[in-house]
């Protein structure tokens, strides 16, 4: 009976991977056809990766999305810790409730919503104040930190929620000020979590096409906008160098943070020996007096 | 119990709640507040394409004049009730679907060996890190009448023909599944992985059968993941635009898509509006119970 | 129950001094959590060298008043002084006291040396100074070589000695442990009780303790704080509290007690007589009681301050007939469960002074209680 549970558990897993990765290797598989028909395997080559080094457009559009993204997430980080120290730290206030909902809204809202309500703020408000001057970078960014900035409070709310509240009382109890607690004690603690939110930013902000489309200005195409515009017109082979290019930069950091990873699970190991050859020790010193 | 910040420093306090409470305010909620105006107004030519809704007319007159004319329009034009009702089953099905796909694996992930887990968990998430749009994209090699998969069947025989596959609803279920998965997966791993497997052995040990245990047991306890994954799928797939555009028939009604036609091809910014508006009610239940969710699930935070 | 080491010395008895100045005053401090009033009211004088232990079971209000001598919850009313100063608005970051936390709450991300000198740092000390005291700190509780570890890599016992040294480095003038040794196993506790002793000992400071372990509260304390419902019920030594309670709540929180309800039937300044519906006889208890006569009263027997016999006893008062319920046999000593003739179960402890006894008393048999007249205490509430 076991068994048969584990070769359900096995077939599943196999089904399951097989479903979400098999898209993915096409893709690769398919931008080292020579042939334009992307289906049809012409023989093996490296020409659209070729193609892709002198598309001008796709190159302006990754180099502007990039910037855009690290941007950002950089500020959608910022604005996210502060919103997750509010939600985990402050305790009940007036208006926790609508704070709250306000950065759990994007996570779900659906983006068609959230880029043509920015659009209408950005109309209004340069009618009104003249700022931001039509529509470009800035406001691509500022919608972006603003869909991103849901993800990092989440992220960073329920890394404060998990860490015990007592080592930053330990800190105040030893003479340190709020905001010193903050920079000595809470940030190094949730630093990791702060890492991984700003990827999942950056990430997101790469990625995203709608919110963009929406809010973007004549000449600031960005990569998702121009891949979208080819795309729609079918399958083009340069597209899939360049997914498989970022295929591969995901894959090689995910390699690189799967090898740290083992070597932290490593010296935890040896310091968990550590700590319990420290036990022995003390209970040894203990029966002897 | 102990929120300390809470009357130690005062003031940075309120400046640490105000700037992320400001920004939210001024980018996500007022954009809502002016959505709802110009769903009220005009469409006109010009710049920007809709009339304001307040005007002097001189003699310390000021008349607000409230269209209701695009809300009319909603209901008398099939199209917006026939894309509405069409979005929300098709976010419906995929749901299910994504359901009943997702549970077995994260199911399955969570009873796996612990070391394993994090890797497996690690899989699943990864294709979130590339370009979403690119892996719907690879569909369309997939299901093209002559790509991948119509291939595979012809080369096993199981058809003679190719079968349309890409631009039929199939293809957009698919798509939005394929997606959507990894969300699915998440909060219900994260529920299982938590559950006490000692349960299922008292359960067993009083007689259930493993899937009694099972229908009694995890299914019941897990609720809580599958609701929230449910929603986590389900909020965003009714507003869905780049699936349906990519691999859906032209003609397939969804209101993303919909939106998006009135807004950028129709450029009548005030009954996208209203679409927006209308939408945006059909989603204030699920959200706001979304929302209950998550702050369960952030726990711990009113002690 | 432990001997206290201090039995032993000299006696230290500042509150039985009239002329002595309390260190901690706390002024009729009351805590609300909205409707929830977690602190009612308590007044306390602590005095300088003192282990004030705060006892009670969770949720009784004792860690809120710690809390408050940290500066961590702002009284609802009520001031507290410590050294003559009022803390009721001062932030904990300026207080002159230190805590000990239950979680132990070391940072994980500092060595045991940086942890240490944490505190002495925020103070702006200069380097030599922080040096030398971090250094003579972690050798006094014995984790010199472990200085350059990272809390991770440390046992519970050790954790919990980084956590002391990092709170007595600041030489606080208070030290508050929130339940100091509830995460060790129960060998090092016994071992880190004494330890912990000999440290205030040497250092001379005031420890306040938050504990729910009553074996722990008689070890450690000068005196006990007993706390229920957010008031204090009663202060005293351990022996005090243990022998003189002052209620019915006292005397079944302390160790185990039986506890016989009955009316005054005699009341004189030197001694009473009550009468009680489960016993034959009436209990005689050599002092007086204040209150007034036909007064429902409850007389409180600690289980080994009543022998059993087989024969009856040939007298008046202080004695009673049972049933042998249960017996169970602890090696030190026996527990007997006896049924009275009403119905109402006592528990009585014996040492077990010889190996083997033959004929000992066991189940269904019938025996006789009987305590002597200084033995039950009378509570009114």
């Amino acid at each position: 009976m076991n068994q048969g549970r584990n070769l359900f558990r096995t077939l599943v897993l196999i089904l399951g991977f097989a479903f979400l990765y098999i898209p993915i290797v096409s893709l690769i598989v398919y931008s080292f056809n020579s042939s334009r028909l992307v289906t049809v395997w012409g023989g093996f080559s490296t020409k659209w990766y070729g193609a892709l080094l002198h598309n001008d457009q796709i190159l302006n559009a990754a180099f502007l999305s990039l910037k855009i993204a690290a941007i950002s997430a950089t500020l959608a980080v910022v604005l996210g810790t502060l919103a997750g120290l509010v939600l985990a730290r402050f305790g009940p206030f007036k208006g926790r409730t609508l704070l709250s909902g306000l950065t759990t809204a994007p996570l779900v809202m659906p983006e068609v919503i959230t880029g043509l309500s920015l659009l209408l703020l950005f109309v209004t408000m340069e009618q009104i104040i003249g700022w931001p001057a039509g529509r470009g970078m800035t406001t691509i960014v500022i919608s972006h930190i603003t869909l991103t900035m849901a993800f990092v409070t989440v992220v960073v709310q329920s890394r404060l929620s998990q860490m015990d509240d007592s080592l930053e009382e330990a800190a105040m109890d030893l003479g340190a000020r709020p905001h010193k607690v903050f920079f000595l004690i809470t940030l190094p603690i949730i630093a990791p979590a702060l890492m991984s939110g700003w990827l999942l930013a950056f990430t997101l902000s790469l990625d995203d096409l709608v919110i963009t489309s929406f809010v973007a200005g004549p000449g600031s195409s960005t990569l998702p906008m121009v891949i979208f515009s080819k795309v729609r017109l079918g399958v083009s082979p340069d597209i899939n160098a360049l997914a498989t290019i970022l295929v591969a930069i995901v894959a090689v950091g995910v390699a690189i943070t799967g090898i740290m990873m083992a070597r932290q699970q490593q010296q935890r190991e040896r310091d968990a020996q550590m700590a319990l050859a420290a036990n022995q020790q003390m209970i040894e010193s203990v029966k002897k007096g | 119990m102990k929120p300390l910040l809470k009357r130690l420093g005062l003031q940075g306090r309120t400046a640490v709640t105000a700037v992320p409470y400001l920004w939210l305010l001024l980018f996500f909620l007022i954009p809502f507040v002016i959505v709802l105006k110009i769903s009220f107004s005009t469409s006109q030519i010009a710049m920007p394409p809709y009339e304001p809704l307040l005007q002097w007319t001189g003699d310390k007159v000021m008349q607000i004049k409230l269209n209701l004319g695009n809300f009319a329009f909603l209901v008398e034009d099939d199209l917006y009730w026939k894309a509405y009702l069409n979005s929300i089953w098709v976010a419906s099905v995929s749901t299910f679907f994504c359901l009943l796909l997702g549970y077995p694996i994260a199911y399955a992930i969570a009873r796996s060996n612990p070391s394993a887990r994090n890797i497996l968990m690690l899989l699943i998430v990864l294709p979130f890190w590339t370009s979403f749009l690119l892996r719907v994209y690879a569909w369309i090699g997939i299901l093209k009448n002559n790509g991948l998969l119509n291939n595979f069947l012809l080369w096993i025989g199981a058809i003679e023909q190719p079968i349309q596959m890409l631009q039929t609803d199939f293809a957009v279920y698919v798509g939005i599944v394929y997606s959507y998965l990894p969300f699915m997966i998440l909060p219900l791993y994260a529920n299982l992985v938590k559950m006490d497997l000692t349960l299922l052995e008292a359960a067993a040990d009083l007689g259930c059968k493993p899937w009694q245990g099972f229908l009694k047991v995890t299914l019941p306890l897990s609720l809580p993941g599958i609701r929230a994954g449910c929603l986590l799928v389900f909020i965003p797939a009714v507003g869905e635009f780049v699936i349906p555009s990519l691999l859906g028939d032209p003609g397939m009604l969804m209101i993303g898509k919909v939106l998006w036609t009135e807004f950028f091809n129709n450029r009548d910014w005030p009954v996208a509006s209203a679409v927006a508006i209308v939408l945006l009610l059909f989603l204030v239940v699920p959200m706001m119970y979304f929302q209950r969710a998550q702050d369960a699930e952030a726990g711990g935070v009113h002690r | 129950m432990a001997t206290s080491p201090r039995a032993t010395q000299q006696k230290f008895e500042p509150w039985t001094d009239p002329h002595a100045k309390p260190y901690v005053r706390i002024e009729k401090v009351t805590k609300k959590f909205g409707d929830f009033i977690a602190v009612d009211d308590v007044s306390l004088s602590i005095y300088k060298k003192e282990i004030f232990c705060l006892l009670g079971a969770s949720g009784c209000g004792k860690t809120t008043l710690l809390r408050m001598l940290a500066g961590f919850e702002r009284s609802t009313s009520g001031r507290i002084f410590i050294d003559g100063v009022d803390m009721t608005s001062i932030p904990p970051y300026e207080r002159p006291v230190n805590m000990m936390f239950q979680s132990y709450a070391i940072f994980p991300h500092m060595t045991v040396e940086q942890n240490v000198a944490f505190g002495l740092k925020q103070e702006r000390l200069s380097k030599d100074e922080i040096g030398s005291r971090v250094n003579d700190m972690l050798n006094l509780v014995k984790l010199g070589q472990f200085a350059k570890r990272k809390p991770h890599q440390l046992s519970g016992g050790q954790r919990q000695r980084v956590a002391l040294a990092r709170s007595l480095v600041k030489k606080p003038k208070l030290l508050l442990l929130d339940e100091p040794l509830a995460a060790l196993d129960k060998k090092l506790r016994e071992h880190t009780q004494f330890e912990l002793i000999n440290i205030q000992e040497t250092l001379g400071v005031t420890f306040v303790v938050v504990t729910h372990d009553q074996e722990e509260a008689m070890t450690l304390s000068t005196r006990i704080g007993l706390m229920n419902h957010g008031e204090i019920v009663q202060v005293g030594t351990p022996s005090e509290i243990y022998e003189y309670p002052n209620s019915r709540f006292v005397s079944e929180f302390i160790g185990s007690v039986n506890m016989f309800e009955g009316r005054l039937v005699e009341d004189e300044p030197s001694y009473v007589r009550i009468g009680c519906d489960d016993l034959e006889a009436p209990i005689y208890v050599n002092h007086g009681v204040s209150s007034a006569p036909g007064a429902t009263v409850w007389a409180a027997i600690r289980p080994e301050k009543i022998t059993i016999s087989r024969d009856k006893p040939d007298v008046a008062d202080n004695w009673a007939s049972a049933v042998v319920r249960d017996i169970a046999y602890m090696g030190d000593m026996s527990i007997y469960l006896l049924r009275l003739d009403s119905g109402k179960v006592v528990r009585v402890t014996q040492p077990n002074i010889y190996r083997h006894a033959e004929d000992r008393i066991t189940w269904e048999e019938r025996v006789y209680l009987q305590w002597y007249p200084e033995s039950p205490v009378v509570v009114t509430k």
